[in-house]
């Protein structure tokens, strides 16, 4: 069988964003995949040379839309351990309620175009509505619906009173029972497990070997997560990481389904134990000094690395995204699948290609 | 004959198909222009349809700044278009480069490389505020189609 070259993107109809794949297909089975990166790439990292490490917060969050806030604590978090700062107690709790809010969101979109990828467009609406709810909590609490810029060096902009408090509680009362009520025809549905069952395989060996990260590692059944790092107020909130062995596309959607109602608790588990207190303290002085930060995303592992010089500004500021770590990963899947399932299995790694090129 | 294309001239009016290109932009815009499509906001009522096929489009939605790698296909995509056709640019960065227009990799804004005919500012906007982009760019869609 001779074998044809066929391109997939940079502008495909089931990618939000540009990425570019070659596809080597023998009639109708892909036998080799390399991806093209580069259709985004601004070059953010090298603004540090004109942007003061303040002003830096604004810029990282633009890293992605998707996961702003958590791009924007990971920095925050190395500058404060850079510079020796303590955050206050309130400041983390706050900065967890965020952070896991934007989780649900991010999980609840990808469920969405997940839904879409293999053509279930009634379940892609369903999540996407949910989801309007979790946007409505974003923008009366931050006043943005997506970038919604609640950090600083030092701590946080925001509080939350406890009237919003409570009105946030019962909104995500009504997101948690939309979310589970759509349980059965997500994960257990005949077609669904037809198109994600067993199709784009990576076994926890791979996935070690090839250093996945986030929810495509934890379908591998390594349930490895950053949070157990215990940043921020992760250590005063329960958690365990969610894993489920099987390692197709169907496990990484069933931990993402999982994460997002866990998150919906550690944002209720965050906002009953929210102490009293300042919300940011005054930052003195100029990050001096290397740190490298961790965080988990959405999509998994954020690495900050910065490198600071004794004045305002940042000699290096080197982000590593979950993304680019899951590609590798998804060059192994790929051969053997019909084209059909192409789409299916590249949404199954959730790519961002805006973190991934920066 | 001519009954027939006076037809379609109006009546593509009613029905624009959409489409939407990522060109470098941090998914914000993205992921809002796409909220638009979801029932809370639902532009398919005005007969609006996102289409993944450039020769299918009447209206370009462009979100994100320009870059050196992405300008030929911005450029390309638009080119594949039939006429009339309509480019509405969503969001700071394609609209200036927004945060962005210092970094070494950028352009700047859409209309570098296209012509634009509506500009939607907010980072990100609204899923309202591009609704009202992509009316205003209607009204252009109108007279272009009209004329």
């Amino acid at each position: 069988m001779a074998q044809t070259i066929l391109p997939f993107g940079p502008q495909h109809p089931v990618l939000p964003e540009p990425i570019h794949l070659k596809l080597t297909v023998e009639d109708e089975i892909v036998v080799d995949a390399l991806p093209a990166l580069g259709y985004v790439h601004r070059g953010l990292e090298k603004l540090c040379d004109i942007r003061d490490y303040n002003q830096m917060v604004q810029i990282v969050e633009r890293v992605c839309g998707i996961c702003s806030k958590i791009h924007a604590m990971c920095y925050c978090q190395g500058i404060e351990e850079m510079m020796g700062v303590e955050v206050p107690d309130r400041a983390k709790f706050l900065r967890v309620i965020w952070s896991e809010l934007h989780r649900v969101h991010s999980h609840l979109l990808w469920l969405g175009l997940f839904a879409d990828a293999f053509g279930f467009e009634a379940l892609f609406y369903q999540f996407w509505k949910i989801r309007e709810k979790v946007m409505d909590i974003n923008e009366a609490t931050t006043g943005n619906r997506v970038i919604v810029s609640v950090n600083q060096v030092g701590g946080v902009r925001r509080d939350l009173s406890a009237e919003q408090l409570r009105w946030i509680d019962a909104e995500l009362k009504v997101v948690e029972a939309q979310v589970r009520a759509l349980r059965a025809t997500t994960l257990d549905d005949y077609t669904v497990k037809k198109r994600t069952k067993g199709i784009g395989v990576l076994s926890s060996a791979q996935a070690m070997e090839l250093g996945a990260a986030g929810p495509t590692l934890r379908g591998s059944g390594v349930a490895q997560d950053m949070r157990q790092l215990k940043y921020a107020a992760f250590d005063r909130l329960d958690f365990q990481p969610i894993s489920y062995p099987d390692g197709d596309s169907w496990s990484r959607c069933a931990v993402r389904y999982d994460e997002t109602l866990q998150s919906i608790d550690l944002v209720r588990q965050a906002m009953a134990r929210l102490p009293e207190g300042e919300l940011s303290v005054k930052v003195k002085g100029k990050p001096e000094g290397e740190v490298v930060t961790r965080v988990e995303q959405p999509r998994g592992e954020l690495l900050y690395y910065l490198k600071g010089n004794g004045t305002n500004n940042l000699d290096r500021c080197r982000i590593r995204t979950p993304t680019f770590a899951n590609i590798p990963p998804l060059v192994v899947m790929l051969p053997g699948l019909e084209l059909a399932d192409v789409p299916v299995v590249v949404l199954s790694i959730d790519p961002c290609i805006s973190c991934t090129e920066r | 004959m001519q009954a027939i294309l006076d037809f379609i001239k109006s009546s593509r009016i009613k029905s624009p198909w959409l489409m939407h290109f990522d060109c470098g932009s941090c998914n914000g815009c993205d992921i809002e222009t796409l909220a638009c499509l979801t029932p809370v906001y639902d532009v398919e009522r005005f007969g609006i349809v996102n289409v993944g096929n450039p020769k299918h489009a009447d209206i370009l939605i462009v979100s994100g700044t320009v870059n050196h790698r992405n300008k030929k296909v911005l450029a390309n995509l638009y080119e594949q278009m039939p006429h009339p056709k309509v480019v509405v640019a969503i969001g700071a960065c394609g609209l200036s480069g927004g945060v962005f227009r210092e970094a070494p990799n950028v352009v700047g804004g859409i209309d570098k490389v296209i012509p634009v005919d509506a500009y939607v500012p907010g980072c990100p906007p609204k899923p309202e505020a591009i609704i009202d982009g992509v009316v205003l760019g209607l009204q252009k869609f109108a007279e272009k189609s009209l004329a």
